[in-house]
């Protein structure tokens, strides 16, 4: 009797720590294609893996050579990254582009990474922000609007072809081994900048819990919309020390002063449109998610920090 | 040492730690809550409030036993000073009471998070951004909340205008019905006494983003508290126009100036 035909799946961002540890785990039971827009990645000879713009022709024969049963699409640039022309050209017009060919192809199943990011900071934010809550981002900051049509796409390609059973995944700070984000190299960093006087609530997942929430996302194909974080919380500032980062503070009222003082030394690791980040609390509740799933975070805050700690002056 | 490590050695003595503990609340690995609840710092805090209840306000409380050990409840308290005292003191209260002690959540008004070290302190201690997701998430994890539905209106009223209660929100009272929550009256009287206000100077509220500027003495007085707790309502849920809403939340208004009356009735004087 022949063997049962294995999935076929499209990874995308596989340059990136995330994409990496998720095709770590899949390629056992998967048979993977990864592409990054950034470099070609060497994954094993049993991966073919490309360097390739979505917004290129050429991207389609990817499609046309394999016939792909999921796409997981972790290739989103971040905020951090790129300037917001090519963000927007890459993570909306690409993602679009993406989704047509899912759609064309007959995928069944598509998982897409967002952020915590789209809600917004203000201080009027509740605790435990749930996924009906509305995106505020994109009123906030020009540069993470991109983030926000990024959603905006996914939902309606959600409700137009509910054959592709999308899933939007969105992730509090995903932090550990590898992890280049802002907050990443922040807590890697031997001082880090607060604003005086504010220290927000955050949540972290670790990488290998987050490459675990994607593949159990993979696995019970239920589509919709969640956030994923554990339930646990730090301030901003304890994290810091408990990373054993010395803190600078930087005057914080009136909001334009921080705001000119970051954008006078530009820091990548603490851009002056996430500085509300810093000053308050964006505390979601990833509980639907630990429960449609039955993911459990198994690395604690301890693990995290320690870390961090740890590696600060590596050999 | 941290300035945290510091207090916590110098103020908070192992019982003390330990009836806290004992009181317990859903916090995380590292001792918070979502909302920004410390274990630690609320320890310091106790210890400091106990200093300042016991011999700056020297506060009388009556009733205290009222409010439920368990289970949703909203303490609809009367709001004034200018400061959040009277929320910190009525939360004392409760927390330090002899039979069944509870740490109850104050909602705090909503230009306090924008405040820096005031807003993060306050949440560590237990405050919480008044906004009804919030307090409903609160109701749903079976806390007390402290709610003032008088509002900034309350809080930033003249010395002319004292013990006189104005205009409630109906929102606590939606909540209450929503969750089955039981209301508990509460009267503060000696708090309209520890900031009299002559004025409020609003072009300069106005200019830094506050909801009043008051023209008062910068000490807050040592007035003598009094808190009185009256009997818990419960209210159904049942599908009301706004207008019935309006008529039990004027229910509750009514029980809470009884309380106040009554306060007053037993101060013997100011200070």
């Amino acid at each position: 009797m022949a063997a049962p035909k294995r999935p076929q799946i499209l990874v995308t961002g596989a340059a990136g720590t995330l994409a990496q540890q998720v095709i770590g785990q899949l390629r056992e039971s998967c048979d993977l294609v990864a592409v990054d827009f950034r470099e070609q990645v060497w994954l094993g000879d049993d991966i073919p893996s490309y360097c390739i713009d979505f917004n290129k022709r050429v991207f389609e024969d990817i499609f046309r050579r394999f016939h792909f049963d999921g796409v997981i699409h972790l290739g989103r640039i971040m905020s951090s990254q790129e300037n917001r022309l090519r963000r927007y050209n890459a993570n909306v017009l690409g993602s679009q582009k993406l989704l047509d060919l899912s759609h064309k192809y007959n995928v069944s199943r598509v998982i897409i990474l967002s952020t915590y990011y789209v809600y917004g900071a203000v201080p009027f934010n509740p605790a435990l922000i749930n996924e009906e809550a509305p995106l505020k981002a994109a009123g906030l900051t020009m540069d993470l609007v991109d983030s926000v049509e990024l959603e905006n796409l996914a939902n309606i390609y959600l409700w137009r072809y509910p054959n592709l059973n999308i899933t939007v995944l969105r992730p509090c700070n995903i932090v550990g081994p590898g992890v280049r984000n802002a907050i990443s190299t922040l807590l890697s960093g031997e001082r880090a900048p607060v604003l005086a006087g504010f220290s927000p609530m955050m949540q972290f997942i670790h990488i290998d819990d987050m490459a675990d929430a994607i593949v159990a996302a993979w696995q019970y194909r239920r589509k919709g919309i969640y956030n994923v974080a554990p339930e646990d919380w730090v301030a901003y500032q304890r994290a810091l020390e408990l990373c054993g980062c010395s803190r600078v503070p930087i005057p914080s009222i009136p909001p334009v002063l921080p705001r000119t003082l970051l954008r006078l030394i530009n820091l990548r690791r603490f851009p002056p449109y996430l500085m509300d980040f810093f000053k308050y609390p964006v505390i979601i509740d990833g509980r639907s998610f630990a429960r449609d799933f039955g993911f459990h975070p198994r690395r604690s805050l301890d693990d995290i920090f320690h870390y961090y700690r740890e590696n600060k002056h590596p050999v | 040492m941290s300035l945290a490590e510091f207090l916590k050695r110098r103020l908070v003595s192992p019982e003390l730690d330990q009836e806290i503990d004992s009181i317990g609340k859903p916090i995380g690995s590292l001792g918070y809550d979502p909302w920004g609840y410390n274990n630690d710092t609320l320890k310091i805090g106790y210890a400091i409030t106990r200093e300042i209840y016991d011999k700056y306000f020297r506060v009388e409380v009556d009733g205290i036993d009222k409010i439920p050990a368990e289970g949703p409840v909203l303490i609809i308290a009367n709001h004034s000073g200018q400061l959040p005292i009277d929320g910190l003191l009525i939360g004392f209260a409760l927390a330090s009471r002899k039979k069944r002690p509870r740490l109850p959540r104050a909602m705090i008004e909503r230009f306090f998070p924008t405040v820096p070290y005031l807003g993060n302190l306050l949440n560590q201690f237990g405050a919480v951004l008044g906004d009804p997701v919030n307090c409903a998430r609160m109701l749903a994890n079976d806390e007390a909340v402290i709610v003032f539905p008088e509002g900034v209106r309350g809080s930033g009223k003249l010395y002319r205008d004292r013990y006189q209660l104005k205009r409630f929100g109906n929102g606590f009272m939606h909540l209450a019905m929503e969750h089955g929550a039981t209301v508990v009256p509460v009267g503060v009287v000696g708090c309209e006494e520890t900031i009299p206000t002559l004025a409020n100077i609003k072009p300069l509220a106005r200019m830094l983003g506050l909801p009043y500027f008051p023209l008062a003495a910068p000490v807050v007085l040592p007035a003598k508290v009094h808190i009185c707790v009256g009997d818990p309502m419960v209210f159904d849920n049942d599908d009301i126009p706004e207008e019935q809403v309006t008529a039990r939340v004027d229910l509750v208004k009514a029980a809470v100036g009884e309380m106040i009356k009554k306060g007053l009735n037993q101060r013997k004087r100011l200070f």
